[in-house]
C-alpha cells in the first residue's frame, strides 16, 4: 500500500511535508518486511541531520535496521507511543505509527525524494 | 581446528603474488611493538619439563594466610560449589549456537541474572562479562550511548586496576574522563557536585571504596540525575549481604566483580563481571541477556532475549564487542549464592566486617601503627599507616607466611607507607593474633 501525496525514498521511508516540516515514517512495504516490530530506538529531540543520515533504530523479531532522514532537518517531535506500543508501525504505519517530525533546514534535500507514483514503480522493479 | 602453518617457500609465493616485502605487509604495526628475535632453548622431554615446571610452581609462595584484598578476596568455597559445576553437562557447555536447545544453561543464567538483580535491588542484569573492571568499562561505555554525551567523573577511590583498564579501552576515543580525588577515605563528594553539568554522561563511584571505606551516594544520584547524567557504581557483592544497595542509593547502573561469590582467587582469572540496570535502560546494555518465556505448549521456558543489540545482528552498531559471557563462571557464583541462602549470605558478610573490626583493633594496637583514615565505616578492608615502606614489611611477612595485605604507594602518591589489608569470614581470631606478632616483630 502506498498512499498518495506523501514522498518516499529508496530506503522506504515516507515524508508528509507540511510546510516546513516533515512526518517521517517507514513504509508499508518496509513494515511488511520487517515483520513484527518490538522496538523502535527514537531519536533525541533537537538532533540535527543531513539527508540520508540515520535518524532511528527499528527492531523486530528478525532484525534490526536504520532508518535514515528522508530530508535534512532538526528532530522537532518523537512518536512517544511507539515506546510502548512499536505495533502501531504495523497496525497503521502511515498515520498512528509515524516516527518523528524534523524541522526542514535544506529545502532542496526534498526535491531528491519520489513521489508516490514514483515509489510504486521503484517497488514493481524490485 | 587445525594448525596450518606455512613454509618460507609459501610465504615467499605469497609475497610475491600481491607485490610485498614482509616489511611493507605489517607496516601499519609500529616498530616497537613488532616481534623480536625469540631466544628459545632447545626442547626438553616430557619428564624433563615436567620437572622443570615444578621447579618453577615451587618458587610460588603458595599457602599464605591471606589478608590481601584490593578487589579479590579469599572467602570460603563451599565444596559442593566445585562438585555440582564440574558435573560434565555443565562443564562442558559453551554458548551454544543454538541457545535455545540448551534449557539447562539458559535457566541457570537466567537465575543468575535473577539474584544479581536480588543482590544489587536493580531490575534488569546481564549473563555476565569478563571481570569487574570490563564491566565498569562497558558501563561507561552505556551511560555514554544513553545520554548521547561525552564526559564522565571519576572518583580515585575507584580500583585502580579499573581506573587503568577504563583509561586503556578509551585513550583513542572522544571521552573526556575527568578524575577527583578522593577526600578523606571516601568520594570526593563536594567535587563531584561541583563538576556535573549537562555535558556530563555518568559519575562513577564505588562502594565499598577500594580503601575499603563504606560511602553513601544518594547526593551524587540526586545532583547526576538533576543534569540528566547517570550513576555508575561498581560494589563487592558479597558485602551486599548487609550493606546498603547501589539501587537504594539511585544507582542507574551497578558492577561489580563477581569472584567473592565462590570463586578461587587465580593470577589473571577467570572471573565474573556482573552489571545490572534500571529496566529502561535494557536496551543499552551490552552482553547476553536471558529471558523467561512459554514455549507453544505454554510451557516455562528459556531464551537468549534482546538480540538485536548484539554484534550477530547489529554488527558495528552492537551495543558492545563483548557477545560473550562468563557463563561457568557465572554458574558458580550462582551454586555458591544457592548454597549459602540469603542468611547465608548476611551471615558471612557480617562475619567479614566483624573479623575486620577485630583485626583492626589488635593491629592499631601495635606501636607505630595508626588507621590512615579515622573515624570511617568499612566493610572488611581498612588502610593502616606503617612507621616505614609497607612494600618492604609486606615483602618480610611473605618470608613469615603472610600475605598481609597490599601496598597502596603502589597506585597513590604519597601513601608509600600505607597497607591496605582484609578480612574474610575465613581469618580465625588465632590467624588474626599471629599477623598481628608477626608484623610487630618486622616493624
Amino acid at each position: 500500500m502506498v498512499i498518495e501525496g506523501l514522498l518516499y525514498t529508496k530506503d522506504h521511508e515516507w515524508a508528509r511535508i507540511d510546510a516546513d516540516v516533515a512526518t517521517i515514517g517507514i513504509t508499508d512495504y518496509a513494515q511488511q518486511m520487517l515483520g513484527e516490530l518490538v522496538f523502535v530506538e527514537l531519536p533525541r529531540i533537537g538532533k540535527q541531520c543531513a539527508g540520508g543520515d540515520e535518524l532511528a533504530v527499528v527492531e523486530s523479531t528478525k532484525a534490526a535496521n536504520d532508518i535514515f532522514a528522508p530530508v535534512a532537518g532538526k528532530v522537532i517531535e518523537v512518536n512517544d507511543e511507539l515506546e510502548s506500543q512499536p505495533e502501531l508501525v504495523n497496525q497503521d504505519c502511515y498515520n498512528a505509527g509515524w516516527i518523528c517530525k524534523l524541522q526542514i533546514t535544506d529545502v532542496k534535500s526534498v526535491e531528491s525524494l519520489m513521489d508516490s507514483k514514483q515509489y510504486e514503480e521503484y517497488l514493481a522493479g524490485r | 581446528m587445525p594448525f596450518i602453518s606455512n613454509t618460507p617457500a609459501q610465504r615467499e609465493q605469497m609475497l610475491a603474488e600481491i607485490g610485498l616485502s614482509m616489511d611493507e605487509l605489517f607496516d601499519d604495526i609500529p616498530p616497537h611493538l613488532k616481534a623480536g628475535e625469540f631466544d628459545l632453548p632447545r626442547g626438553l622431554s616430557e619428564q624433563e619439563t615436567r620437572n622443570r615446571l615444578m621447579e618453577l610452581a615451587q618458587k610460588n609462595a603458595t599457602h599464605l594466610t591471606c589478608f590481601l584484598g584490593g578487589g579479590f578476596y579469599d572467602h570460603f568455597i563451599p565444596a559442593a560449589v566445585d562438585a555440582i559445576v564440574s558435573r560434565s553437562e555443565f562443564y562442558t557447555a559453551y554458548t551454544p549456537y543454538q541457545p535455545e536447545l540448551s534449557q539447562g544453561v539458559l535457566q541457570a543464567i537466567y537465575e543468575f541474572q535473577s539474584m544479581i538483580c536480588r543482590l544489587t535491588e536493580m531490575e534488569v542484569a546481564n549473563a555476565s562479562l569478563y571481570d569487574g573492571g570490563t564491566a565498569l568499562y562497558e558501563a561507561m561505555m552505556m551511560a555514554l550511548r544513553i545520554t548521547g554525551r561525552n564526559k564522565v567523573i571519576v572518583d580515585d577511590s575507584v580500583n585502580p586496576i579499573y581506573r587503568v583498564m577504563i583509561h586503556s579501552y578509551t585513550q583513542n576515543l572522544k571521552i573526556e574522563l575527568d578524575q577527583t580525588h578522593c577526600q578523606d577515605g571516601l568520594a570526593n563528594h563536594d567535587r563531584i557536585l561541583q563538576m556535573i553539568d549537562d555535558k556530563t554522561a555518568a559519575v562513577i563511584v564505588q562502594n565499598p571504596n577500594f580503601f575499603g571505606c563504606i560511602d553513601e551516594f544518594s547526593d551524587i544520584a540526586d545532583a547526576a540525575h538533576d543534569k540528566g547524567a547517570l550513576l555508575i557504581v561498581s560494589t563487592y557483592p558479597l558485602s551486599l549481604g548487609i550493606l546498603k544497595t547501589p539501587a537504594a542509593m539511585g544507582a542507574d547502573i551497578v558492577t561489580g566483580e563477581g569472584q567473592s561469590l565462590g570463586i578461587p582467587m587465580s593470577f589473571g582469572g577467570p572471573y565474573l563481571g556482573f552489571m545490572a540496570s534500571a529496566k529502561r535502560y535494557v536496551r543499552k546494555m551490552p552482553g547476553r541477556i536471558v529471558g523467561e518465556t512459554l514455549d507453544a505448549s505454554a510451557r516455562k521456558a528459556y531464551v537468549l532475549t534482546l538480540q538485536a543489540r548484539e554484534q550477530h545482528i547489529r554488527r558495528d552498531k552492537a551495543t558492545s564487542n563483548i557477545c560473550s559471557n562468563e557463563a561457568l563462571c557465572a554458574l558458580t557464583a550462582l551454586v555458591y549464592l544457592s548454597l549459602l541462602g540469603k542468611e547465608g549470605l548476611k551471615e558471612t558478610a557480617q562475619l567479614c566486617a566483624d573479623k575486620a573490626n577485630y583485626a583492626y583493633k589488635r593491629l592499631t594496637a601495635i606501636p607505630g601503627v595508626v588507621p590512615h583514615f579515622r573515624g570511617k565505616w568499612f566493610f572488611n578492608e581498612f588502610v593502616l599507616d606503617l612507621p616505614c615502606e609497607a612494600a618492604d614489611v609486606i615483602a618480610k611477612l611473605i618470608e613469615k607466611r603472610f600475605a598481609a595485605g597490599f601496598p597502596l604507594g603502589r597506585y597513590y602518591d604519597g601513601m608509600e607507607n600505607s597497607i591496605l589489608i582484609s578480612v574474610t569470614e575465613k581469618r580465625t581470631k588465632q590467624e588474626i593474633g599471629m599477623l598481628a606478632e608477626a608484623l610487630e616483630s618486622v616493624l
